[in-house]
């Protein structure tokens, strides 16, 4: 009851934020330099055929009313048509999330593989060798960019081993696992360097509270300490942190997918910032805004299932 | 003295030494004393002087943290000598132990029923049913009202009287013959804290078990114990029943904690408390209170005038 409560609550704090995101790009996409009409245009348009296209897209009409139309047309699910790809925005959109969201996915799956593991043994081994030799690791990790990292994945494990595909995407779900796993890695190396910091601190702090000595005290098997008392606990914070950096992912995409050439949302929107594609460039950062407030809904909604004091108050 | 044979728990010569850059503290330096099945042992002293320490030390929760030595003979059987593994059936099982700060003690993101239960399921061969059958009876044993409908409830959803109510609960669980108490009172309102002494008092004596109660409160332990142990600096000063060492206390330090009893105090003096309390006493540099001979530290003491 109050748990549902609490999901429209959040749910009803989406929209004032979406408009404010609306706002945001509209605005934006106008103060990008450059003249939309002439990139559409061939070189050899006239004045008067540039003043057309004008017209055509609204650009002439006042900044309230574009943006008005905007706003309807977007709640409408028509976000104009692609002047990169001469296509409808939301269907080029569509198309292409699946490929992002896998990505994505797969992104945070390892990521919590790699870092959860290791950041227990680390905590465990607290100020020991072992526990000295991930962080070093993952500061390695942390202190390299994304791209580099790529590079290095590429160069080694695809053209050098073979082991996996150079880009692409893939036709099955077998085919996208192996396709995207360099891509993959490549931005979780980075995103669980952070899950790992966070999480073997918060494994240490709550190793010393009092609610675990009290359960070694009722004589629980270590697995059940570790696992029921310890992990839940240390994961309240860890998740927040894990929602914010696959919002930090997401952008990532943008170098990842030109990287390792994946037809996902990031590449695309490079190619529609080059090629100045008002409508795509609009649509792919509502889209970007959505898939993140989704994600962070998503990131509540996790803690106040792990934490009965955020469900019930 | 208690004779061997008939004490539950022997504790011989325990130190529990703790290491910190470099530092080395000894927070219990070579305690013994003996609890009898459905004894009540107060175990007082001031705040650092190892009691807290000395509870966990017996049932290995300070191993992780420090050194333990000496030996804590359980029913003729050394828990030191045991893993940690093999520890996990005495505790909880045969000796409980409650803490100090409710509020604190209990996990928040789990269920009372599911923190009751997971004790039952550790030590006990109940099913499912059973367990939830035992931990309402455990709650209301523990006087909680409407106890199966609380089962589902969570920590932030009692006070701290009750929270420490559910605390007795869960160490009750599977019958433990022994309950370690530390200061089970001390973060309690006074009206609350009574009722939970009584509460355990009448419990122990219902289900015959041993209690050792850790508390720095001497009205306490003159209601609630059978005999007291004195903790001073990290070793016993004395050891005796409850009526001889408040009566005649042997040591100084034990006078000096009856003599600190805020009732002692005249009522002109309590703005300058501290000589008041100490009017009859005087400084002496050859105290026989031992202190840690590696501390190297000198010890001044507070003896009472010949009269």
């Amino acid at each position: 009851m109050s748990s549902l409560s609490y999901l429209v609550s959040r749910l009803l704090q989406i929209i004032p934020t979406f408009l404010l995101v609306m706002v945001v790009i509209f605005l934006l996409v106008r103060m990008l330099p450059g003249d939309p009409a002439i990139a559409m245009a061939d070189a050899k348009a006239t004045e008067a055929q540039l003043e057309l296209i004008r017209q055509k897209l609204g650009l002439n009409e006042p900044l309230v009313m574009q943006f008005l139309y905007f706003v309807r047309n977007t709640l409408t699910g028509d976000m104009g048509t692609s002047i990169l790809l001469k296509a409808p925005v939301s269907e080029v959109i569509l198309e292409r999330i699946p490929v992002t969201a896998f990505l994505t996915v797969y992104a945070v799956c390892l990521s919590v593989l790699i870092a959860g593991p290791l950041a227990f043994v680390a905590a465990l081994n607290k100020n020991g060798s072992l526990d000295i030799a991930i962080r070093s690791g993952f500061q390695v990790g942390l202190s390299t960019p994304v791209f580099y990292i790529g590079l290095l994945l590429l160069t080694f494990l695809a053209a050098g081993l073979r082991l996996f595909p150079v880009g692409g995407y893939g036709a099955t779900f077998l085919q996208h696992l192996h396709h995207l796993m360099l891509p993959a890695l490549t931005v979780a190396l980075y995103t669980s360097a952070i899950i790992m910091r966070n999480l073997r601190s918060a494994v240490i702090e709550v190793l010393d509270a009092e609610y675990v000595q009290f359960a070694r005290s009722k004589g629980l098997s270590r697995s059940v300490i570790l696992g029921r008392h310890v992990l839940r606990n240390a994961l309240i914070s860890t998740v927040t942190l894990l929602g914010l950096s696959i919002g930090n992912l997401m952008s990532g995409t943008l170098v990842t997918e030109t990287v390792f050439a994946v037809p996902g949302l990031g590449r695309l929107m490079l190619e529609a910032i080059f090629a100045r594609d008002y409508p795509l460039i609009q649509g792919l950062t509502l889209t970007f805004a959505v898939m993140v407030s989704l994600v962070f809904l998503l990131t509540d909604m996790v803690q106040a299932w792990l934490d009965p004091r955020l469900r019930l108050s | 003295m208690t004779s061997q044979t008939d004490s539950l728990l022997k504790v011989r010569n325990l130190k529990t030494t703790f290491h910190s850059k470099g530092r080395t503290l000894r927070a219990v330096d070579g305690i013994s004393f003996d609890v009898r099945a459905g004894e009540v042992l107060g175990l007082v002293g001031e705040s650092g002087s190892g009691k807290s320490i000395t509870l966990r030390s017996i049932i290995g929760l300070t191993r992780d943290y420090g050194s333990v030595e000496g030996n804590v003979y359980w029913k003729g059987e050394d828990l030191l000598a045991r893993t940690d593994k093999q520890l996990q059936s005495v505790r909880g099982s045969q000796i409980s132990m409650i803490f100090q700060e409710p509020m604190t003690s209990l996990n928040p993101l789990l269920s009372i029923g599911l923190q009751i239960e997971e004790n039952l399921k550790a030590h006990t061969e109940l099913d499912k049913r059973a367990r939830k059958a035992r931990a309402i009876e455990l709650l209301d044993m523990v006087g909680i009202p409407s106890a199966s409908s609380r089962l589902s409830d969570f920590p932030h959803q009692f006070s701290g009287g009750m929270r420490q109510r559910v605390m007795i609960a869960i160490s009750l669980a599977s019958n433990p013959e022994m309950l370690l108490a530390d200061e089970p009172t001390t973060a309690l309102d006074v009206t609350i804290q009574d009722q939970i002494l009584q509460l355990l008092l009448s419990l122990a004596k219902n289900l015959n078990m041993a209690i050792v109660l850790v508390t720095h409160d001497l009205g306490v332990v003159a209601q609630t114990c059978d005999r007291v142990a004195v903790m001073y600096a990290g070793r016993l000063v004395e050891t005796g029943s409850v009526r001889d060492v408040l009566k005649r206390p042997q040591h100084p330090y034990t006078l000096g904690l009856l003599k600190s009893v805020p009732e002692n105090i005249p009522p002109a003096h309590h703005s300058f408390r501290f000589p008041a309390r100490h009017q009859h006493w005087t400084h002496c540099r050859r105290a026989a209170l031992s202190l840690p001979a590696a501390s190297g530290r000198k010890m001044c003491v507070l003896v009472p005038n010949p009269r």
